[in-house]
């Protein structure tokens, strides 16, 4: 599934949209620390997290996952966007828990 | 030599907001030349979680990045306070980040262990209330 299938779907907001919609969604990976999520994300994993601060891109950036999934409601903060935008980083984002926000992009990866 | 290129940043202090900056130059200039999605992903982690130790724990620094056709040498040097325990330092989970910075969600005590996990080689050299210089290789 690319990331323009899953904005297809339209089980999430749509916060930013990147720059490469045509690449693959491989998997999902849940994490708020972000120094975990560095070492371990896997790279074009979808990445469902809490933080939505401007370090969440630079670490989407540098661990190269497909998009980020903002779950729980919690809302980029402006320099956040603004980041997303200039690195081209698709940002998503639902009210819905972790969880449920991951079992639903599972649910899209492996029906 | 001839081959080597090398690249200099300033790492600014207490700015999380433009931490990452040269690490993501440092990556999108290794697919310039070619370095292979595998190696850049080790070089990235290891330099970010450098630069974010070098905003929360020194006062900035400086990295200098040397890339040769057959390694990645990162070299972060900075005139902090040093590291008083780096055995413990190096253990996953040890912490001594402020909780600010925790908020923001780093200070998992995940930083050094991850740059040693995605470098080939890592040295660190450190002087109470001088500085620390990390030296981390990355073979390509």
């Amino acid at each position: 599934m690319t990331v323009e299938e899953l904005i297809k779907k339209e089980l999430f907001k749509v916060v930013v949209e990147g720059d490469d919609l045509s690449r693959e969604v491989t998997g999902i990976f849940c994490c708020d620390l972000l120094s975990i999520a560095m070492g371990r994300a896997p790279s074009d994993s979808a990445w469902v997290t809490v933080m939505g601060n401007v370090n969440t891109i630079a670490v989407a950036t540098l661990a190269d996952v497909a998009c980020v999934v903002l779950a729980e409601g919690a809302q980029p903060d402006d320099m956040c966007r603004a980041r997303a935008e200039q690195q081209g980083v698709t940002v998503l984002a639902t009210e819905e828990p972790i969880f449920q926000a991951a079992l639903k992009v599972h649910g899209l990866l492996h029906g | 030599m001839a081959d080597v290129i090398a690249l200099t940043y300033e790492i600014s202090p207490d700015d999380f907001t433009r931490a990452g900056e040269a690490s993501s130059d440092v990556k999108s200039k290794l697919k310039q030349v070619g370095v292979s999605p595998a190696a850049i992903r080790k070089v990235a982690i290891a330099m970010y979680e450098g630069e974010i130790n070098m905003v929360i724990h020194a006062e900035g620094g400086k990295i200098t990045v040397e890339i040769s056709p057959t390694e990645i040498r990162m070299i972060l040097a900075d005139k902090g306070p040093g590291i008083p325990d780096v055995e413990r330092a190096m253990q996953a989970g040890w912490s001594t980040a402020p909780d600010e910075v925790r908020s923001l969600g780093f200070g998992a005590g995940m930083g050094l262990p991850n740059m040693k996990k995605y470098t080939d080689e890592m040295n660190i050299e450190t002087t109470l209330g001088v500085g620390t210089t990390i030296t981390m290789v990355v073979k390509i």
